[in-house]
């Protein structure tokens, strides 16, 4: 059965699948039982689960992980919502000292099922701290997995594959495409959870892109196509670990690679994507590997955002320079 | 004198004894007085045998004979670093003691007492200290946690464990150890807040040794800690850390209201850190000699060793048998840790995940072909 759903709507339905499949399921967070969530996530959840398995916590974000870690050692599968990416910090010492190192300090005794959905990335004109994309800080850190949807039948299904793995899994949420609409099949999941996946085939240059970027790529390709280009774009999906194989195979026929994300150049994803390109399929590099991304600013007043999100012509851009190499 | 000055003004809670900064408490609850007098308090009483109390000497006694060998493999360079809890030992015990199956603590780093009272083997304890893993025990079937060294961040594990055992309908308690240092932390408070507005069956237990390293417990609190309970919600007690009879006795107490659904408690047990934050640290950095010399007056050791003396529960030959004992487990410490063998380096790749990633396998085949080449090579 396919149904036509918007990004928001596949999570609230692959949330409440995942708390129908597995008793051990519960949701945490600010504002998720009532309210249903600030973007109503978790609507009507609390209503159908109960407050015990949909927990409006204090307002306190290292509270949210750390008692999830408690509660993981019981056999529980905590979803803790960050209500948005800039909020994250307050819990990043729990992330990083604790949810991302218990498995490991126990020597497996320990498994640390907790899922961290974060609504992430710019674009809906908000104040400071809610237009972040903190993903390198957690692709950094050993112990946790980080995967980043783009569209409804990843968010639908990734949700419940993140919440099946038994790794502690940071779910990147792109929050200005939770309204955008897809046919989800809810009967039948898309593939495994921690694999890129080409979106669309193209010849001359492979253009990689996560999250809320992977929809300005697609424009790209599609602006590029008129002018006789063929793009081919890989959603990358999976951050930590890196799915790259698909994406060698691509630049090995195109020699030519564009990374694009939301989140600042320096020590970005890009850099890493692009050092891994570069030793894997240096003879087959036409050009080095471009990247296109937020400046190395804070987040700007939303007014500027425009000019310092990556947009389909700077895209583009880099695909002209690439081309001109 | 400065308003500040007058406000943190301190009277020492001991009976009997001077401390100048620590501050007055008049409600501390002691069953057994610094000099071995069984005393009674009217609230809170123990009912125990000759035989537990001989036990529990018998623990105080091993705990600290174990820490006295593990300071001395640090200094012949056997371990990187000990955290000594001499001084400690009553608090500890008492609290360990107080717990029963199914209960689980989240200790610190120098729980070492606790863990003796779970019973870990102190070599599991050992082997974090030498390097060789992060604590090797199994800590569910233990009911100890392992180790945790981020000041504080253990207190929300408990709480939310406490979480879990409600939603199991399990009617057992977590215990949470802290220092004095880590109420300053904001994890702590967090927990507290989410103890009380969930009323979930965890019990903070403080070790208020009265030093966070170097700093001491005035740059930690203008109030005594136990009352800062008052504040989240729930009780608050000062205990005698050196007394574990009033330490077993106020812990069980603790522990049987959060196991009835009363909601958490916070204990604090005032305590003395006798020896060096640990074998890096040097005390006589940042407080006078004569301080120790007036804590050794209230050894959680001696006292009960004189009062179970004086009140004829135990002889000389049962003191002579327990130090019998505990130059036996030094013995078998001191030969386990010198011969524990050395991890396997690829040990580094095999617990990052449940699921290994193919990047990880990759690094570990790429780590192993390396050492292999040096094998290869002969060198």
């Amino acid at each position: 059965m396919t149904q036509k759903l918007a990004l928001g709507k596949a999570l609230n339905l692959g949330l409440r699948r995942a708390m129908e499949d597995d008793p051990k399921v519960l949701l945490m967070g600010e504002d998720i039982g009532r309210l249903g969530g600030v973007f109503r996530i978790t609507d009507g959840l609390q209503k159908d689960f109960g407050e015990d398995r949909v927990v409006d916590t204090p307002l306190a974000e290292a509270g949210i992980l750390g008692t999830a870690v408690g509660l993981a050692m019981r056999g529980y599968r905590p979803v803790c919502e960050i209500q948005f990416d800039g909020f994250v910090f307050p819990a990043y010492n729990q992330l990083v000292t604790q949810v991302a190192k218990i498995h490991n300090r126990s020597r497996g005794k320990l498994p640390m099922p907790i899922v961290v959905r974060i609504p992430f990335g710019g674009g809906i004109g908000a104040v400071e701290h809610h237009s972040e994309s903190p993903e390198a800080y957690f692709a950094h850190t050993a112990g946790l997995k980080v995967v980043a949807v783009s569209n409804p039948v990843d968010a639908y299904w990734g949700i419940q594959q993140a919440i099946a793995s038994p790794d502690p899994v940071i779910f990147l949420e792109p929050k200005r495409r939770y309204w955008e609409k897809a046919e989800v099949d809810l009967d039948a999941a898309p593939g495994p959870l921690f694999a890129s996946r080409v979106v669309r085939g193209g010849d001359d240059v492979t253009l990689l892109a996560y999250g809320p970027m992977v929809k300005t790529a697609l424009q790209a390709a599609e602006a590029a196509a008129e002018e006789g280009r063929s793009l081919e774009v890989v959603d990358l999906r999976t951050l930590s670990p890196l799915d790259l194989d698909p994406v060698f195979e691509s630049v090995r026929r195109t020699g030519r690679c564009v990374v694009v994300h939301e989140a600042p150049l320096t020590l970005g994803l890009g850099a890493e994507i692009a050092a891994r390109v570069a030793e894997t399929c240096f003879h087959s590099l036409e050009a080095p590997v471009l990247r296109v991304g937020g400046y190395d600013t804070p987040y700007p007043p939303s007014k500027l955002e425009e000019e310092y999100l990556p947009d389909l012509d700077r895209v583009l851009d880099a695909v002209d320079r690439s081309l001109a190499f | 004198m400065t308003a500040l000055q007058q406000a943190t003004e301190v009277v020492d809670p001991v009976p009997g004894a001077q401390a100048p900064h620590l501050p007055g408490q008049p409600d501390l609850v002691q069953l057994l007085t610094p000099e071995g007098e069984r005393v009674e308090h009217p609230e809170y009483s123990i009912d125990v045998s000759d035989d537990e109390l001989r036990a529990v000497y018998r623990d105080l006694a091993l705990v600290r004979r174990w820490d006295v060998e593990a300071t001395a493999l640090q200094r012949q360079g056997e371990l990187g670093i000990w955290a000594s809890l001499l001084g400690q030992e009553a608090a500890q015990v008492g609290a360990g003691r107080a717990m029963e199956a199914g209960d689980m603590a989240f200790p610190t780093y120098r729980e070492h007492g606790v863990a003796w009272t779970r019973g870990v083997d102190p070599l599991h304890v050992i082997s974090l200290f030498r390097g060789v893993d992060m604590g090797g025990w199994d800590p569910i079937a233990a009911g100890l946690n392992l180790y945790t060294v981020v000041i504080g961040a253990q207190c929300l594990h408990a709480t939310g464990y406490a979480m879990a055992l409600q939603r199991d309908g399990a009617e057992h308690a977590a215990l949470a150890f802290l220092g004095d240092g880590a109420t300053s932390q904001g994890e702590v408070n967090e927990a507290m807040i989410w103890a009380a507005a969930f009323s979930a069956p965890v019990v903070f237990f403080c070790q208020n040794n009265q030093y966070a390293i170097s700093v001491p417990i005035e740059r930690q609190s203008r109030v005594p800690l136990y009352q800062r309970a008052a504040g989240f919600g729930f009780p608050g007690v000062r205990v005698d850390g050196n007394d574990v009879l009033a330490v077993l006795a106020v812990t069980r107490a603790a522990l049987a209201a959060a196991r009835e659904g009363q909601g958490p408690t916070f204990i604090e047990a005032f305590t003395y850190r006798m020896g060096a934050h640990t074998t890096s640290d040097d005390p006589t950095r940042y407080r006078l000699g004569g301080e120790l010399e007036q804590w050794k007056l209230r050894d959680p050791i001696a006292r009960l060793k004189a009062y179970l003396s004086r009140s004829g529960i135990a002889d000389a030959a049962f003191f002579d048998g327990v130090d019998a004992e505990g130059d036996e487990l030094a013995a078998r410490i001191r030969k386990g840790t010198v011969e524990m063998p050395a991890p396997a380096g690829t040990e580094i790749f095999d617990s990052v995940y449940a699921e290994q990633t193919p990047e990880l396998a990759r690094q570990r085949a790429e780590f192993v072909a390396y050492h292999e080449g040096f094998e290869e090579a002969g060198e």
